[in-house]
């Protein structure tokens, strides 16, 4: 028997050479067809998970589309440099609520984020098994779904009452209360992500623990924490309840009576709130452009935070 | 040779203390000079009756089954163990006459005359220049770092590979540039020793000859140990054997050091019964 043979014979030899091996093998099975059950249930189950995929773009499409139509129409530079205008009032625009929103979302970052970073490291790094980690562990997880009104609250008992007024400083503390539990949880998660071979790689080099976390982990896990920041910052940003107990709203520059704090201060989250209910056409076309301005501003933040963190991995 | 079956040899190490001189270890030629009695990881004895030393220039190999400990006995070597949880044993390892497991010895610094090349690279997930400078930057090196990294590139056969793409990230290389590279990151500092787990095995045949050639280029600068499974390696590069096999006799897996000698001798002419078996065994 010559090597030919053998190619073109089955694989293995039967035992019985009168018994066909291939008796059972219906060939035309291995076509497709709608007639067969499986084939009918996969391209069903196929056709319901494209379309619940388009129906969950909808909301959000219908949203951005809706905002762009009915804000982008009064989208102009005065939006940004003007003061918010009078009941009945024509033009205005909101450029202190901007103001007071990029303020109040900067404090409470200037915050959240120092405070975040280093609970995790010790959540994740120093002492992960601690009671102490187990108790930050689990109060985080509360607090990501924190209602936020209560956020506000807390922060109006502790700084509006004892400092006697509403201020942008009440507001940031208020947003930081929100942003921290989001920010500590990613950044846990983003550290303890970092291959163990690369701790191992640090240590074997003679690192301390402090280098091996400044010079490997963080740097590594960089990408994943700053994810976390811009998620924070946009949950923040758009935050209205906490808001309206501690910055309330302020038709005014910020910096109108010097540059102070520890006052009243607009935001895009309230001067929606506020000019969506007035029956003023002038307030309602306001809050569009608001609202578009808000989800821009949410947009661009996420737009940097991806850009810097691909930057980091190529580095 | 045999220098751990005949403790009274090694014994001017050993009585040394801490502050004792350093010099009749550095005559004798042993770097590092450990003695395991007992090695535990919690409850579980892993290690028993294992002492080897590592001779200066010279490459050492830890050969064994799977489980004997190899891997383990290595790490004591530069402290790596104290990142287990439960672990503890008796005995020493002397580095230069220096008991590194005293009280008053830091383990980070054991480790930077001590390097260490993982079974799996492990590059950081930044440049290759800066994955190179890190130990020097872990000193706060202030020399001419540029030179010292292009340097450790070289010695490490990898320069010429990757000097045009520097700034280009260390997960990009393949898998044997990135041992290379981990080598180079390990000797950029010029520790006295380098310890290599398992180097080639997540290597292909290329990659793996590449990395024994270096090591016998190396081992003029430095004193090399290596834990091996591929006992040809072995025989390859290695100046001095240690065969550690598992003993299942208490119900346990325990490692000890069986038989330790030149190459020449533990894979021609082995003294134990075990030693031989082994190294038939994968021949036949």
């Amino acid at each position: 028997m010559n090597t030919k043979d053998i190619a073109l014979k089955p694989p293995m030899q039967p035992l019985r050479p009168d018994i066909n091996p291939f008796a059972g093998v219906d060939f035309p099975e291995l076509e497709k067809s709608l007639r067969r059950p499986r084939t009918l249930v996969g391209l069903l189950l196929s056709s319901l998970v494209s379309a619940m995929t388009l129906l969950a773009l909808v909301p959000l499409f219908s949203v951005l589309l809706m905002l762009l139509w009915r804000g982008g129409q009064r989208l102009s530079l005065a939006i940004f440099t003007q003061l918010p205008p009078a009941p009945l009032e024509q033009g205005g625009g909101f450029g202190n609520a901007i103001l007071g929103t990029l303020i109040m979302v900067a404090f409470a970052a200037l915050i959240s984020i120092p405070l975040g970073i280093l609970s995790a490291v010790y959540l994740a790094q120093a002492r992960p098994e601690s009671p102490l980690a187990g108790a930050v562990r689990f109060g985080a997880k509360i607090l990501t779904g924190f209602p936020s009104i209560l956020a506000g609250v807390f922060a109006y008992g502790v700084l509006v009452l004892a400092f006697g007024g509403y201020s942008a400083i009440a507001g940031g503390v208020a947003l930081s209360i929100l942003m921290l539990p989001t920010i500590i949880l990613t950044a846990e998660d983003s550290i303890r992500m970092v291959p163990a071979k690369m701790r191992e790689a640090s240590i074997g080099m003679g690192a301390t623990p402090t280098q091996t976390t400044w010079m490997v982990l963080l740097p590594t896990a960089m990408p994943g924490i700053l994810t976390g920041i811009m998620l924070a910052v946009a949950r923040a940003a758009g935050e209205t309840a906490p808001l309206l107990f501690t910055a309330l709203f302020s038709n005014y520059w910020i910096f109108g009576g010097g540059f102070d704090l520890n006052q009243p201060t607009a935001s895009l989250a309230v001067l929606i709130y506020n000019f969506a209910s007035m029956p003023f056409e002038n307030q309602v076309d306001l809050a569009w452009v608001a609202a578009l301005v808000l989800v821009l501003l949410v947009l661009i933040t996420n737009l940097i935070g991806q850009a810097f963190s691909r930057r980091q991995i190529q580095d | 040779m045999a220098k751990a079956i005949h403790p009274e040899k090694s014994s001017n190490c050993r009585n040394d203390n801490a502050n004792g001189p350093a010099k009749a270890c550095r005559n004798d030629g042993v770097v590092i000079d450990c003695k395991i009695d007992e090695l535990y990881y919690s409850t579980f004895k892993a290690v028993r009756d294992t002492s080897i030393p590592v001779s200066k220039n010279k490459i050492t190999a830890f050969i064994g089954p799977s489980g004997c400990g190899k891997s383990t006995v290595l790490r004591c070597l530069n402290r790596m163990n104290d990142l287990v949880r439960g672990f503890r044993f008796k005995g020493h390892v002397h580095f230069l006459g220096k008991d590194i497991y005293h009280p008053s010895v830091d383990a980070t610094a054991v480790r930077r005359f001590i390097g260490m090349v993982f079974q799996q690279p492990n590059p950081f997930a930044m440049s290759i220049y800066n994955n190179v400078a890190f130990g020097l930057r872990l000193n706060s090196y202030r020399g001419p770092v540029a030179e010292r990294v292009e340097d450790a590139l070289k010695r490490a056969a990898l320069w010429d590979e990757v000097k045009d793409k520097l700034h280009k990230s260390g997960l990009s290389l393949s898998g044997g540039q990135q041992q290379r590279l981990c080598i180079a990151r390990a000797i950029a500092t010029e520790p006295e020793v380098l310890l290599m787990d398992e180097p080639c095995s997540a290597l292909d045949p290329i990659a793996t000859r590449k990395i024994e050639e270096l090591m016998v280029e190396l081992k003029t600068r430095y004193t090399i140990a290596i834990v091996t499974h591929n006992l040809q390696q072995a025989q390859r590069v290695a100046d001095n054997t240690a065969f550690l096999y598992v003993d299942t006799s208490g119900g346990g897996r325990c490692g000890y050091l069986v038989e330790f000698g030149e190459s020449k001798q533990v894979f021609s002419e082995p003294r134990e019964q075990y030693t031989k078996d082994y190294i038939s065994g994968q021949f036949s």
